[in-house]
């Protein structure tokens, strides 16, 4: 009996995996849809009321300064309105991951809140321009991508727009928004903004300045981190063999600079060594 | 009818014979006949091993199926659900490190380098503090040892030494291995938090804690509290399992009055770890070992609920007054 039992068993438990794989096809509920429907619509309206408002700023004004000031509200309301993705992931209506979109809109959010809001002096760059316009047409795209993809009507011109686009899109995204951490870092120095320095109670410290040039170091992709990461190294390590050798003095002018100088260095040996540590590890396989 | 689901019991003894599919391709990995049908899925693995030298048993997932879970070692052949032909999918788990390893290099990680941090090696901070230590006044202490930052660093290697103590002789692990990825992770996050702290505790311009001596006297007590108290309940979880067997039991309060907090909560090993870290951030008022201990806290928690939840389906009997980490609350 126990014979006869077996094969059976293994036949139902084939369908019953079958019939679950199934109901995890179908998706977000009718409810979900429409919400996620409504979303995409108001976002893909909100960006396009963006690159109306550039547009017009740009023929009443004549050139391409200053149009950041015309966009401010919508662009600040509508990228920190993408916040609500990770949402959508966690609760899993999207079938994203919530830490690869979280990482996407937290420093999409991070560039406009804490760079180009917080350094006022950064907001006349064309930098700004450059990285808000890369956005402004990606984001009409995505989001009206999204929009026909829930409603099973997508044209072909959308999704053409959208595998396409980007390879134009994305360097000139990512040029704008280096260009405008880079022209911020002075601003940050001279300022100390979000910055907290020993002594304090709590005995802690942080350099925005150090941060941001972190930042623009994790833009550039893994291989050539590892290039960079070595050079940095043997850097450091010529640096120790100098300054050994030679007396160290407390001259006044070069002081400060020779503590940003190395400071930094070490923090951004460190930073990389962290960053790479999963790339070096499947380089090397040990068995243990 | 090749499937049936015992062997038909003829005169003479019925071998197996086990093949291994890759379950992407489904192309045959191994083909492995006479084999034992007494034999284990860890006898298996070793089989496996020897044609793919590569890829020793621990590092290898037998499972019937290609989506299913994998086998466990001591599983005997002919208890499952399988013909005279055993077919099984192999998946490589990627390269395998054992735990006493990870938990020593975790452990051993930080007291070296809280240590590099209190002599002030060069290049940390400016030259002229090289080998210095810090310099605060000697307060009127029980201790031999006058300020924070030294009693800070007595207290960081005491608590890291205890844990290397405790793997080496007090811990059974009940997995032998766990993937290469993990060590590093972990790793990194031991080291890189112990080496944050330990620059401010020991940086020259550290500020002592608000109130003074009564804080870090006060503070001081409940680490040497918690620090005893998380020793006792490791070494009571580790009687559980003197005779050797690998059966889950209930663990119970001893005569040891630490233990007593097995009364109220399940995993009072975390619960003894988290007030030592608190009362470490109260010792030294430093924001980083503050985040430390809030983020161990939120792991603590997450593992001893899972431990909590595990125990009260298994044991109809769990006393229920029990909570997983915080008595009465979480």
């Amino acid at each position: 009996r126990a014979d006869m039992a077996a094969p059976a068993a293994k036949g139902t438990s084939r369908t019953a995996q079958n019939d679950v794989a199934s109901i995890k096809k179908k998706g977000p509920g009718a409810l979900a849809t429409a919400y996620l429907v409504i979303y995409n619509v108001v976002m893909t309206a909100g960006w396009l009321v963006i690159a109306i408002g550039l547009v017009r700023a740009y023929l009443s004004k004549g050139s391409y300064h200053g149009l950041y000031y015309s966009i401010e509200r919508p662009l600040k309301f509508f990228q920190t309105g993408a916040l609500l993705e990770i949402l959508h992931c966690a609760v899993g209506i999207v079938p994203s991951s919530v830490v690869l979109t979280g990482f996407q809109v937290m420093s999409r959010v991070f560039l406009t809140w804490a760079v180009t809001h917080s350094v006022r002096e950064v907001q006349n760059e064309d930098s700004v321009l450059l990285f808000v316009v890369a956005w402004t047409v990606t984001e009409i795209i995505r989001y009206s991508f999204y929009t026909f993809s829930l409603l099973n009507h997508l044209p072909y011109l959308i999704k053409w727009a959208r595998y396409t686009l980007f390879i134009v899109l994305y360097p000139m995204g990512v040029t704008g928004e280096l260009l405008t951490i880079y022209a911020a870092l002075p601003y940050v120095q001279k300022t100390g903004l979000y910055s907290v320095t020993l002594p304090n109670k709590y005995n802690f410290s942080f350099d925005y300045y150090t941060f941001l040039i972190l930042v623009m170091v994790s833009y550039i992709p893994r291989k050539y981190r590892l290039l960079l990461l070595l050079l940095l190294l043997l850097l450091l390590l010529s640096k120790i063999r100098v300054l050994r050798s030679e007396q160290i003095s407390d001259t006044q002018i070069n002081h400060r600079m020779l503590i940003h100088f190395w400071g930094i260095l070490w923090i951004m040996v460190c930073f990389m060594f962290v960053l790479e540590m999963q790339t070096l590890c499947s380089i090397v396989t040990i068995q243990l | 009818m090749a499937e049936l689901g015992e062997p038909a019991k003829i005169k003479n003894y019925v071998f197996f014979e086990v093949e291994i599919l890759d379950p992407k391709t489904k192309g045959q990995l191994c083909f492995l006949d006479k084999v034992d049908p007494h034999s284990t899925i860890g006898e298996i693995k070793c089989l496996f091993h020897k044609a793919y030298p590569h890829w020793y048993p621990s590092r290898q997932a037998l499972k019937l199926d290609p989506k299913g879970k994998a086998l466990k070692d001591d599983e005997i052949l002919q208890n499952l659900p399988v013909g005279t032909t055993a077919t099984l999918y192999f998946k490589d788990l990627g390269p395998q490190v054992g735990w006493t390893m990870v938990f020593l290099s975790e452990y051993a990680g930080p007291l070296f380098i809280y240590l590099v941090f209190y002599f002030r090696l060069p290049y940390i901070y400016h030259h002229k503090h090289a080998f210095t230590s810090s310099p605060y006044p000697a307060v009127t202490t029980a201790l031999l040892l006058f300020s924070p930052s030294s009693l800070a660093c007595v207290c960081h290697s005491i608590h890291y030494i205890k844990r290397l103590v405790e793997t080496i002789f007090v811990h059974r692990f009940s997995h032998g291995t766990m993937p290469l990825r993990n060590i590093v992770r972990n790793c990194l996050y031991y080291w890189g938090f112990a080496a944050w702290l330990a620059y401010y505790i020991n940086h020259p311009l550290y500020t002592p804690p608000y109130y003074g001596n009564k804080q870090v006297n006060y503070a001081l007590a409940m680490f040497a509290i918690c620090q005893a108290g998380n020793f006792s309940i490791h070494l009571a979880l580790n009687n559980l399992r003197s005779d050797g067997s690998k059966a889950r039991k209930i663990p119970y309060p001893t005569k040891n009055p630490f233990t007593w907090l097995f009364f109220l909560v399940s995993c009072p090993n975390y619960t003894y770890e988290a007030g030592a870290w608190f009362s470490f951030t109260i010792m030294t008022q430093c924001l980083p070992v503050g985040l430390f201990t809030l983020i161990s806290f939120i792991q603590m928690t997450i593992w001893a609920k899972g431990k909590h939840y595990t125990y009260i389906r298994e044991f109809k009997e769990y006393p229920s007054l029990r909570m997983a980490i915080i008595p009465f609350l979480l």
